[in-house]
């Protein structure tokens, strides 16, 4: 349960670490071919069959089988749409194709978060800076106090009540995510520097708020609540799965955090083992690794973003053998157990540091960024 | 009107309605943020509101070398004229491959498009066709490109109403489109055709050419073949004697050539020799030039940034490095390959990929170029 310090691995055996894990990208990049096109072709395939089915199913609403049938199907085209395809693609994974209909940048996703942003607050922000308190976005989305090192505040009494509600608005959390609004409160930035941003924010919310709650329900007339309802329910699905997968894969008990000072002037060898202690994964079958979106191989994901997630499952196999070899902690655990110690986690930092009786579940690190860094400021002034 | 046309009209007027519904504002609001293409086409490649698609009809092999494909082209098909270019997108092991073809067939019938590709021994795509073109495939395609066309009739009566086609090997192909749309409108003037190959087993359109040679008094046909001199009605390499046999009078004719920079060129000098210039159209139709590569060492070349219009020496240092020294502010982010922020299309040339050394030189791909530094030549469509 609790964190020991991961080993210390000696700057040679981190660039044997760097230098295998390379070879791995390196011999996966090379047999790219037919088989990943026709894994994601088969997964778009499934994902809109799936939303014709549920959308249409939906539009007879009224009666209670097919609005049930069809909020399912709609949930899961949702969850495909975005985790299994859209949070893949928009990685670049399948840029390799050429292929606008899979392209990185060409892709949008059936969420209220426009791709742009998605791309920036995703694919740079949180996966280059993986877990650096200050840096990582992602630690607790700017809501939610998810690290002993982040300083307490008797707002974070409110942390659970704020993780229901992000996870029941998770895609308008997403959305906002990009925006960085605590660099508002603190003066670094000012809603006017926002502007575009939000105009884009607003432009693709409203396009995905007429889609699924004024035209699909006008179009089952007298049906229309059914429809609503329907689409409503798909969209909280998706939403509170997707925040399930995503926040078990950074903050189950085990994974590390790390901060600015450690991780400056990483070596690859370094930033592969910030990837792995970072990253935690879900075990379970085939078919939850895909509505997954494969985020349960959230370690592989991270050492190999780019690489098409479908082949994270064989490529575990390897990583996990390199990381016995080299002593480094491998985090894997069954979805009830992870989302488990996140909640916990998410309970017991609404509350001051009791110090001590669980003692931190970050490496202890000597000193807290937060507090050195006004005065340094103040010195340089 | 008999039940044929009828049924005609009505698949015509059903084809209308349903494109001018998938084509609504409704349809694209429903079918936000993917669009209704990305629906269709799952049970219809080849359909696009858009984009230019065609489904092969129909595949010859004429020769060892090539292969002849019949495509359909979907509504968004505007058409080409007589000679100019398409480019075909073609997806091989998961891959799409975008090539120029000259599509060969008159440019007045529109329904159905016709190109020949020669199988080069080195190239990806042409031996990949021959192999494994079937119909019922679906390619992508542009709208045609290029100034190598044929004029319209009244230009060509102006010129003087004679016509001196002249091809090399598989620069064939946008000439023979020109004979055949030049037939198909009933061009009374003379037109010489003249065409070199290796051997009379080796032309494409070998056996069209003589059909429409015989069916038209004003086409005359003269061939060369270099691995079989005395097969041809010319002899050796082109030269004045060549276009004295023709019978056309250069000062009354317009003369289009493609083909082999050799023939191109001893072409262009015969008629800057004689200050015809303004009345010879060529293009050659050379293989790309194998990309000078080393494994160390910064290869000397250019950058070229194809949307903002500048260029630059290579420095041999990540595109995106050069491209921000020149000036410019691509888009970027963890400068370490990973996020694929930088990610944008390499029109041409040849790079390295800087952290395993593998050199890539396909046109027309996408590179993240925080990773890739240039070999040679490159352009960027930045």
């Amino acid at each position: 349960m609790s964190t020991t310090s991961p080993p210390q691995l000696t700057a040679e055996q981190l660039d044997a670490l760097g230098r295998e894990l390379d070879a791995i990208r390196e011999r996966v990049t090379a047999d790219l071919g037919e088989r990943d096109a026709a894994y994601i072709r088969r997964m778009i395939k499934a994902q809109r069959g799936l939303e014709i089915g549920g959308r249409g199913l939906l539009e007879l609403g009224f009666l209670p089988p097919a609005w049930l049938a069809g909020t399912a199907a709609l949930s899961l085209s949702k969850i495909l749409d975005n985790m299994e395809i859209g949070h893949n693609v928009m990685h670049g994974q399948y840029d390799w194709m050429n292929d606008r209909a899979v392209n990185g940048h060409a892709f949008e996703w059936d969420s209220a978060c426009p791709s742009e942003q998605w791309r920036h607050s995703h694919n740079y922000m949180h996966h280059t800076h993986t877990n650096i308190l200050g840096k990582d976005r992602d630690i607790g989305y700017g809501v939610l106090r998810m690290s002993e090192d982040q300083k307490w505040h008797p707002y974070y009494l409110g942390n659970p009540a704020y993780a229901v509600l992000l996870a029941l608005l998770f895609q308008w959390g997403v959305a906002l995510h990009d925006l960085e609004v605590e660099q508002l409160n603190t003066g670094k930035a000012k809603w006017s520097d926002k502007g575009e941003m939000l105009q884009a924010i607003w432009k693709k919310g409203r396009r995905q708020a007429l889609k699924d709650y004024a035209l699909f329900p006008l179009l089952a007339g007298p049906g229309a609540p059914f429809t609503f309802t329907g689409n409503m329910t798909a969209n909280a699905v998706r939403n509170v799965w997707a925040f399930m997968i995503i926040f078990c894969g950074h903050f189950p008990e085990g994974t590390h955090e790390f901060t600015e000072e450690e991780t400056e002037g990483e070596s690859r060898g370094q930033w592969y083992v910030r990837q792995l202690l970072g990253s935690a994964n879900l075990t379970g079958g085939k078919l939850f690794h895909i509505m997954s979106g494969n985020l349960s191989h959230q370690i592989e994901h991270h050492l190999f973003p780019d690489l098409p997630a479908h082949r994270y499952a064989e490529l575990a196999v390897e990583v996990r053998e390199i990381c016995e070899r080299y002593g480094l902690p491998y985090n894997a655990g069954p979805l009830h157990k992870q989302f488990g110690s996140v909640v916990k986690k998410i309970a017991r930092l609404a509350l001051p540091d009791r110090g001590g009786d669980e003692g931190p579940a970050v490496e202890p690190t000597p000193l807290p960024r937060r507090a050195k860094r006004p005065a340094r400021e103040a010195v340089a002034a | 009107m008999d039940s044929v046309a009828c049924a005609q009209v009505f698949t015509q007027t059903r084809q209308t309605l349903s494109r001018r519904l998938l084509g609504s504002t409704l349809a694209e609001a429903l079918t936000t943020p993917h669009g209704v293409d990305r629906y269709v086409e799952l049970v219809r490649p080849a359909f696009s509101l858009r984009e230019v698609r065609a489904e092969v009809v129909a595949v010859r092999r004429p020769t060892a070398r090539s292969v002849t494909l019949a495509l359909r082209p979907n509504d968004n098909w505007q058409g080409f004229r007589a000679g100019q270019f398409v480019r075909l997108g073609i997806e091989i092991d998961g891959v799409r491959h975008t090539r120029t073809y000259s599509p060969a067939s008159s440019a007045h019938v529109d329904d159905l498009l016709e190109l020949t590709a020669h199988a080069q021994p080195d190239g990806a795509v042409s031996p990949f066709l021959r192999a494994s073109a079937r119909p019922g495939m679906v390619v992508s395609l542009s709208q045609a490109e290029g100034d190598f066309a044929l004029p319209d009739e009244r230009e060509i009566l102006a010129a003087g109403g004679e016509l001196l086609l002249i091809s090399g090997g598989s620069g064939i192909t946008p000439v023979m489109s020109m004979l055949r749309t030049l037939c198909h409108e009933g061009h009374r003037g003379p037109i010489a055709f003249l065409h070199y190959a290796r051997d009379e087993h080796d032309v494409a359109y070998a056996r069209q050419l003589e059909e429409l040679a015989a069916g038209h008094a004003n086409v005359r046909l003269l061939r060369g073949f270099s691995r079989r001199p005395d097969a041809g009605e010319l002899h050796g390499r082109f030269g004045r004697k060549h276009v004295r046999a023709a019978g056309v009078d250069p000062t009354q004719a317009l003369a289009f050539a493609c083909g082999p920079t050799a023939l191109v060129e001893a072409v262009r000098t015969t008629w800057a020799e004689d200050e015809l210039d303004a009345r010879l159209f060529v293009e050659q139709f050379a293989p790309p030039a194998p990309a000078r590569v080393e494994t160390d060492g910064v290869v000397a070349g250019s950058v070229r940034f194809a949307r903002s219009g500048r260029e630059a020496p290579s420095t041999g240092a990540p595109l995106l490095d050069q491209a921000e020294a020149a000036g410019l502010t691509p888009q970027s982010g963890c400068r370490m390959g990973i996020c694929h922020t930088c990610t944008c299309r390499k029109l041409e040339g040849a790079v390295r990929d800087v952290r395993t050394g593998e050199i890539s030189t396909a046109p027309d791909e996408l590179i993240q170029i925080c990773v890739n530094a240039p070999v040679g030549d490159v352009t960027l469509d930045i």
